[in-house]
């Protein structure tokens, strides 16, 4: 039997379209448009003005306090302002505006093909190289990898656990990463247990990638105290708590963090970029976009500098289909839908699905019948259908008792349910205000 | 493309189900139990499962048309379910018009006044039922003899149930071991050769159907399986402890409507519990409620008022009774 969380979940078509189909360079854009939030917490501090000369993997934002991350510029060229823009949320932001000129590099970074394995820094070298270079988590969340590497006294990482689940459909970059970068990925993952000096690390694959599974575990082989692990398909896998209870049995108490439980979780894509940044000296600038749809005429995984427009990314797999709908930053389960194209890509998107217009609307809301498919489908154990309810009628206390806070968002329960009701949108609504209500006690 | 993209919160995808397929599921799984009532019954089974059916649609149209105002649901197959199964549980000669009222308090009075599909506290189906039990005691409990496929309508020849035969004759100071002789064996039984109402007669129908709609995912195993067991233990132990006067677990589980009630009855959604350890408080509780009538109550047969009484508890333990959340009490070793 193949491991798994115990409880919910939903095993949603995959739709793999691009699983065997190899990363691509995408060309380096005339401009491109860098936000200086591309992470949970502070927005960066822009530290380059209007008509500076910069280059690539320079940066251009630098971190304000602990939980923020640094920005680095994706091209080399001249700033031509610093201004807001929408973001793929539509939210403004501040962001730098860049024409490009070539594609000059920072001597610095380390340009050749060669795998470098020997790691020359100590531990608190890494976290700091981590830092200086702008890591985040690249499964979606952007939290910053030098907070996640840097453990509080009195807590001490005893497993390193690494995301190669991949559990939404369509998506393939982390598949085609560890096919391609393996090795990488793998030095990647000794360079994050040296820096939170642990001595195991446990790789999850689902075992939909069975040549993931193979490759990664016979790479490992020549790596000490890594282990690879395939597990049982099933949505969402990826969530951290999921992965480490898929893992090692253990439950992250409700509001805790994983490192409560003795583990820390990074993604593969993070691990590759952490390789980039500690043995090539080469910060986070690019990433592996999957571009793909049922309709895509050349769907395919590129990698990306970040700030390139998404219509550019859009139009190397073969522009949008007549069709489109709806365009999707990230995973149909728990990606957001993008108002128009002039978007730039950040370090968190890991894909765009083009949706065909059937597709992209919802069925029409029918009456509740009460066949708890969403309490089945829950990975949390939570009732959905009751807070639904709750937060419809605004019982925003009882919403509270019935630890709406404890919800992931994974919307398990809305693609399950047969009445095609909207219970994330307004559990979402819920648990949002059951956070600012909390916060307002709290200050009084 | 039109320039404009939808933009709309995850999740993007939806699965496949929808509460019509959900209803044309059950309505499958009903299909052996059909065919097995036809085949014992003859052409009343045919009769009073068009009579109900049909008028539990009119009648839900009527009310949707023309009280609620509302656009129309009744495409959502929950009427056809309840129809068909309020069909079953009536005895295959009972006159059209009482099928008719049966269908009207089922559907108007246990559904409608609560709002419609989703809303009703009660099992519809088994509202109209007591109600005709109540009101029609004597047609309601005239049952046809299984004489095949040829039996005529009105002519057919009646008789007791097992459960009515073994009732009366305890009642009356007969031993259970000549009682016994009486009704039809146990491999009888199992294939549905005895008297009682035309859907509930054959186990092994209602087993296919139970499968189906576990392999289909349209219900759990929780609630059946607590039914039948907690009935098994509950019977087991009096059988056990006086054999002389009470009936085995495998007559009691077999005879009457335990089956059809625990696979099709209980688990229906709108009024059974969400959760999986209150689904087998609830099973459990319409086993021993149902043992409790027919050994100590007045009727031969208890298992409509024990889902009834059952549905009445079911919102309390939907408010008290949770599931254990993830990451609460957690042992980790």
């Amino acid at each position: 039997m193949l491991k798994t969380f115990p409880t919910g979940g939903v095993h949603p078509p995959e739709n793999k379209l691009t699983a065997a189909i190899p990363i691509e360079y995408l060309p380096v854009p005339p401009s491109v448009v860098i936000p200086l939030s591309q992470h949970i917490g502070a927005p960066a501090v822009p530290v380059v003005s209007k008509g500076d000369y910069i280059r690539t993997g320079q940066v251009i934002g630098t971190g304000k306090g602990f939980v923020s991350a640094n920005i680095h510029s994706s091209v080399s060229g001249k700033v031509n302002k610093i201004d807001f823009v929408s973001d793929s949320g539509g939210f403004k932001q501040n962001a730098v505006y860049i024409d490009a000129e070539g594609d000059e590099w920072l001597d610095t970074i380390d340009r050749s093909k060669e795998i470098k394995r020997e790691i020359s820094l100590s531990g608190e070298d890494i976290i700091k190289k981590c830092l200086e270079s702008g890591i985040v988590g690249l499964g979606g969340a952007t939290f910053p990898s030098h907070v996640k590497l840097s453990v509080p006294t009195g807590k001490k990482c005893e497993v390193l656990i690494i995301n190669g689940v991949e559990c939404e459909p369509y998506l393939t970059s982390d598949h085609r990463l560890m096919l391609e970068k393996g090795e990488e990925v793998l030095v990647g993952v000794t360079i994050l247990m040296k820096a939170l000096n642990v001595s195991r690390a446990m790789i999850g694959i689902e075992n939909n990638k069975p040549d993931a599974i193979g490759h990664m575990s016979e790479l490992a082989s020549s790596f000490s105290g890594i282990s690879v692990h395939p597990l049982k398909v099933k949505y969402p896998q990826g969530a951290e708590k999921q992965l480490i209870k898929a893992l090692t049995g253990r439950e992250v108490p409700s509001g805790k963090l994983p490192l409560d439980v003795g583990a820390v979780v990074h993604n593969v894509g993070t691990a590759f970029a952490v390789y980039e940044a500690v043995q090539k000296n080469k910060p986070l600038f690019e990433r592996v976009v999957t571009v793909t749809g049922t309709f895509v005429s050349k769907p395919g995984n590129y990698i990306v500098r970040t700030g390139t427009p998404l219509s550019l990314l859009i139009e190397a797999a073969g522009g949008i289909p007549e069709n489109t709908g709806k365009i999707i930053n990230g995973g149909p389960m728990m990606g957001k839908a993008v108002s128009n194209t002039d978007v730039p890509v950040v370090k968190g998107m890991s894909g765009v699905i083009l949706v065909p217009f059937g597709e992209s609307v919802r069925k029409e809301t029918e009456p509740c019948i009460r066949c708890a498919k969403c309490v089945e489908a829950c990975p949390l154990n939570l009732e959905p259908y009751l807070l639904m309810t709750l937060s419809e009628r605004s019982l925003f206390e009882r919403a509270e008792n019935e630890r709406i806070t404890d919800c992931m968002e994974c919307g398990s329960c809305s693609y399950t349910c047969p009445a095609s009701r909207p219970l994330l949108d307004y559990i979402r609504l819920g648990k949002s205000t059951v956070i600012r209500m909390a916060r307002e006690r709290n200050l009084k | 493309m039109s320039n404009l993209l939808n933009v709309s919160p995850s999740p993007h995808v939806h699965g496949k189900e929808s509460t019509q397929k959900l209803m044309l599921n059950v309505v499958i799984a009903l299909i052996p139990a059909f065919i097995t009532s036809v085949f014992y019954f003859g052409i009343g089974a045919i009769i009073v499962t068009a009579t109900s059916v049909a008028s539990c649609l009119i009648f839900e149209y009527l009310i949707q048309r023309f009280v609620f105002r509302k656009p129309l649901s009744i495409t959502d197959g929950s009427a056809l379910v309840t129809g068909i199964l309020l069909a079953f549980n009536l005895p295959s000669n009972i006159p059209v018009f009482i099928v008719i009222i049966g269908s009207f308090i089922s559907i108007a009075v246990a559904k409608m006044t609560f709002g419609g599909l989703g809303n009703n506290p009660f099992n519809p189906a088994l509202v109209g039922r007591v109600f005709m039990l109540i009101s029609f005691p004597v047609q309601m409990t005239t049952w046809p003899v299984p004489k095949g496929f040829g039996t005529g309508y009105t002519d057919a020849v009646t008789g007791a149930t097992p459960l009515a035969i073994v009732k009366e004759g305890l009642k009356n100071g007969e031993p259970l071991s000549k009682l016994m002789e009486m009704i039809p064996t146990p491999s009888q039984m199992f294939l549905g050769d005895m008297g009682g109402s035309m859907g509930e007669v054959a186990a092994i129908a209602l087993l296919i159907g139970f499968i189906y709609l576990l392999y289909k995912k349209v219900i759990t195993w929780h609630i059946p399986v607590a039914v039948v067991a907690s009935m098994a233990v509950f019977t087991g132990i009096l059988w056990f402890v006086n054999p002389e006067k009470n009936a085995d677990p495998m007559f009691h589980i077999l005879a009457g409507g335990v089956l059809l009630g625990a696979i099709f009855m209980a688990t229906d959604y709108v009024t059974s519990p969400m959760v999986p350890k209150s689904m087998l408080i609830y099973g459990c509780g319409i086993g021993i409620i149902t043992v409790i009538i027919r050994v100590y109550g007045a009727y031969p047969e208890g298992v409509s008022f024990a889902i009834l009484i059952m549905n009445a508890f079911v919102p309390l333990m939907n408010a008290y009774i949770k599931p254990k959340r993830f990451g609460e009490e957690v042992k980790n070793g």
